[in-house]
């Protein structure tokens, strides 16, 4: 697979030489082996020194590659059997969420998640992946049905954040982002959220309040989209890159500030370079978590949530005497 | 001979006093400092002690100017009595994100606040409550960890004494400046109100001007009764990234008390001057003991 963003640049240049040369000796003949070896050589050293150094500006663009797996493509490699359920029952389907029952090594689970067009087409009924208030009630819906069918719950977090429209608001996208925090909070099963693109704001929240929250290597978590950020702090929206480095939005950062269980990694280039070897790391992944936490009584999965949740946070507090 | 016909009169010219204003243009007068105050929103100018008497409402219009937490707690409150808690919470630069810190401390320096919310104890109409009220003075009242962590801990006050929870909000959102960390006070504050709620607990949500964002899509919107003053802007996406995205021009309502009333999203707009009295009501209504009382 070709490499685009800027900073793999020189990785493309080395591949080119690389062709250059095999094409070369091919036609002419001549036994390049050891030569090509050494290139070979060359390149994996600059694709470790590129990769194993990545900012968290180059992090979030490889998090958008268009190419990047997506929620469905997770599911239909992760699990089995998988259902497809629709509509929130009371306004309407919104695409940009996708979900329904499918089984885990088995297991009967719920799975829902962010969906992102695979094209244009495709990604203006999907809103690009950004959902309305009924795509919220919708995996709402699903959540509380796992809940009640005692089903473990996953969901996979990839989205810019919910939809700014007009008829979002007028819809109550604020009650509707709301409610599900507060009732993923009392949820009697296990919750599991993988952030596997973009984790963007009350948007990615709204299905991310988890007793374990994963992340990809090369994805990112924001509270406010790098572009917003920088347009509202800079007036710019082209510092995006300056807003991702200041706001610590990569999977490393989360870690130490204790947001996140897990770090999941992925193949030198980002999970697009082998979908199916992402897949099976995500999948060791939830499996690992779920069998933690299948242990715990209902009454413990919520604490363990609670507990989660509540420590969240940095400031400064007087010592009490 | 026309040419005469037609020259200007000289009039000695006096400078206009009021001179109406040009559609769309605000109206520009000379003001005293502090002796007269002109409404942001009509214009009208009235003198500062009848509209603070009038609790900084427009006798004109009836624009609800915003309101520092301090004068909210002190026109809310019986007697203005207050007992504050966790006031000495104070926010870090947990990101170290440039420029915060000097941020933090002229937002303090502007509103005589510590943070964007201040909590604590006291009575309306002689119902005991706990208190939240948020200031938008202070860094446009956007949700950081000291505004997670003081409202969560005034719904585990509530829970923990058996009180009613009331929280005026307003807020431009989550603190960008503390990133991921204020996200996730979202979820515990929500997490936290579940709770609450579950065991019984009544949580009162007043959304005043303005309401965004973080703060909208979390606690403020899960009130067991959620009110509004009028023209509050409420919602989660601003106007302006909305404009932009559906690439329209929104009408003025949009966002207002009244928008979020009719399309459902609150219980009542409740004019500044029947807060109080509304609110007593309100408290009223669930001190009375049912046939589960007692239980």
């Amino acid at each position: 697979m070709e490499n685009k963003l800027p900073f793999e640049g020189p990785l493309s240049e080395q591949r080119r030489k690389i062709d250059h040369l095999k094409k070369v000796g091919e036609e002419q003949k001549i036994d390049f082996s050891e030569e090509i070896a050494r290139l070979e050589e060359a390149y994996k050293k600059l694709e470790d020194e590129i990769y194993s150094n990545l900012s968290g500006a180059q992090i979030m663009h490889l998090a958008r590659v268009h190419s990047r797996p997506t929620t469905l493509d997770y599911i239909n490699e992760i699990f089995e059997d998988f259902v497809e359920l629709h509509g929130d029952r009371l306004y309407g389907d919104d695409l940009a969420i996708v979900g329904g029952i499918a089984k885990l090594n088995g297991v009967p689970v719920t799975v829902l998640g962010h969906q992102r067009g695979k094209d244009t087409k495709d990604n203006i009924q999907r809103f690009f992946g950004s959902p309305h208030p009924e795509g919220f009630r919708k995996a709402l819906r699903f959540m509380q049905q796992a809940n009640k069918f005692g089903r473990p719950i996953v969901t996979f977090i990839d989205t810019k954040g919910a939809y700014p429209g007009d008829s979002a608001e007028a819809r109550g996208q604020s009650d509707a982002i709301a409610r599900n925090l507060k009732e993923m909070a009392m949820l009697r099963v296990p919750v599991i959220c993988v952030v596997v693109g973009e984790g963007g704001s009350g948007g990615a929240l709204a299905i991310g309040v988890g007793n374990r929250v994963l992340m990809l290597e090369n994805a990112i978590y924001s509270v406010i989209s790098p572009n917003g950020a920088a347009s509202i702090l800079w007036k710019d929206a082209s510092k995006a890159d300056q807003a991702a480095e200041a706001m610590k939005i990569t999977a490393k950062d989360l870690k130490s500030f204790g947001i996140i269980e897990e770090i999941i990694p992925e193949p030198k280039g980002g999970a697009h370079m082998d979908p199916s070897w992402q897949a099976e790391a995500v999948k060791t992944a939830i499996w690992r978590h779920l069998e933690d936490l299948s242990a715990m009584s209902p009454e413990a999965l919520i604490e363990d949530r609670y507990r989660k949740f509540r420590s969240v946070g940095k400031f400064a507090a007087p010592e009490l005497v | 001979m026309f040419k005469d016909l037609f020259q200007k009169k000289k009039y000695a010219t006096v400078p206009s006093v009021s001179q109406t204003p040009a559609a769309g243009e605000r109206p520009k007068r000379e003001i005293p400092e502090g002796l007269m105050n002109r409404c942001p929103k009509c214009g009208n100018i009235q003198f500062s002690k009848e509209w603070e008497k009038n609790l900084k409402v427009c006798s004109t219009c009836g624009h609800h100017s915003r309101l520092n937490a301090l004068e909210r707690i002190a026109m809310t409150l019986d007697d203005g009595r207050f007992f504050e808690t966790d006031a000495d919470l104070t926010s870090e630069d947990p990101l170290e994100f440039p420029g915060y810190k000097a941020k933090l401390e002229q937002q303090k320096a502007n509103s005589g606040l510590k943070d964007a919310v201040v909590t604590g104890e006291g009575e309306i109409g002689g119902f005991p409550v706990v208190v939240g009220v948020m200031s938008f003075d202070f860094f446009s009242g956007s949700m950081g960890s000291v505004v997670g962590e003081k409202v969560t801990r005034a719904i585990e006050l509530a829970a923990a004494k058996k009180l009613p929870l009331l929280i005026f909000s307003t807020s431009g959102g989550a603190r960008m400046q503390e990133g991921i960390l204020s996200l996730m006070q979202m979820a515990k504050t929500s997490a936290a109100l579940a709770k609450f709620q579950e065991d019984g607990g009544l949580f009162i949500s007043v959304f005043t001007d303005p309401t965004l964002g973080g703060v909208s899509a979390s606690f403020a919107s899960l009130g067991d009764y959620i009110l509004a003053e009028p023209g509050a802007i409420v919602g989660f996406a601003g106007r302006i990234v909305i404009e932009q995205t559906i690439r329209q021009k929104l009408p003025d309502n949009f966002q207002t008390a009244e928008f979020n009333l009719k399309h459902g999203q609150l219980d009542k707009v409740v004019h500044r001057k029947d807060m109080k009295a509304f609110l007593t009501k309100l408290l009223d209504m669930h001190s009375v003991g049912g046939p589960a009382d007692g239980k």
